[in-house]
């Protein structure tokens, strides 16, 4: 029995650990190191949510049911690759392919738990946000951070200027 | 995916990043991050709880909006029903191959 109150906040995961320990069991030689850094770039909002474009990036590995560009494997999962998912696809047709997620304690099964694409359309029939874009993207979690930040990073932001997003969402898997 | 966050807000595109890992966020620092203490891999809440998830993308516009301070971090009061450890995947047979070699 635990004498932690019952209303107490879980104590968070420690996945660094756990990430330091999973790249070396997938037999990478260098253990994993996350980036470290002290201060954070910053862009104000220049205009209210309610006239901006927002898209939905995500590395679930997310992928489009009987949709014929997600069935060859060695195409879009091609690690580093940055792909568009058009963002009029009911969440209901939207899966992941991801290994990386807690599979003792979830599931994956509904895709707005991760990628809240029905969500985000409902913020923006009630006008909270003015639309989402064309697209959301998919990006696969790079090892490298120099790979992450000089290769897949400019292409998420040359996808995101094409399509005139204000305000993107990032939620890793 | 906070290192993403951070070129493209860089390059002057705002961005938030929903994060289900608060040590590895703390490390990186995405410019705004919301932080929900749920299973990797349900950022906004349980599969099918859709109040859940409507509540918390509300909550990570509003943070779009208000978020001041560069690299805040504002943690969602969700309380998961269940302890949650994560293990990660065992190792592939590819990877156990590989590991042999050396």
């Amino acid at each position: 029995m635990s004498d932690r109150p019952a209303d107490a906040l879980r104590p968070y995961v420690r996945y660094i650990d756990k990430t330091r320990s999973y790249y070396l069991s997938q037999g990478y030689a260098k253990p994993y190191a996350w980036a470290h850094n002290e201060d954070a770039p910053f862009t104000p909002l220049t205009k209210p949510l309610s006239a901006s474009t927002l898209t939905i990036i995500s590395t679930s590995e997310i992928a489009i049911k009987d949709d014929p560009r997600f069935a060859d494997d060695a195409e879009t999962k091609a690690v580093g690759h940055v792909y568009a998912v058009p963002s009029d696809t009911p969440a209901s047709r939207l899966y992941s392919r991801t290994q990386s997620y807690d599979r003792y304690a979830t599931t994956l099964d509904d895709a707005n738990a991760y990628f809240p694409l029905d969500r985000l359309h409902e913020a923006a029939a009630r006008g909270r946000i003015g639309r989402v874009a064309s697209q959301c993207l998919g990006v696969y979690n790079a090892y490298s951070q120099r790979k992450t930040c000089e290769r897949d990073a400019p292409v998420v932001l040359g996808q995101c200027r094409a399509m005139g997003v204000d305000v993107a969402l990032l939620v890793p898997v | 995916m906070g290192l993403v966050c951070r070129v493209v807000e860089e390059a002057g595109i705002p961005t938030v990043c929903v994060s289900t890992g608060r040590d590895i966020t703390t490390l990186v620092r995405p410019p705004r991050s919301y932080f929900v203490n749920a299973p990797m891999g349900n950022n906004f809440g349980a599969p099918g709880d859709r109040e859940t998830q409507s509540r918390i993308l509300r909550a990570v516009l509003d943070l779009a909006v208000e978020a001041r301070e560069p690299g805040c971090i504002v943690d969602d009061p969700m309380r998961w029903p269940r302890p949650f450890f994560f293990n990660p995947a065992p190792p592939s047979p590819e990877a156990r191959a590989k590991q042999l070699k050396k």
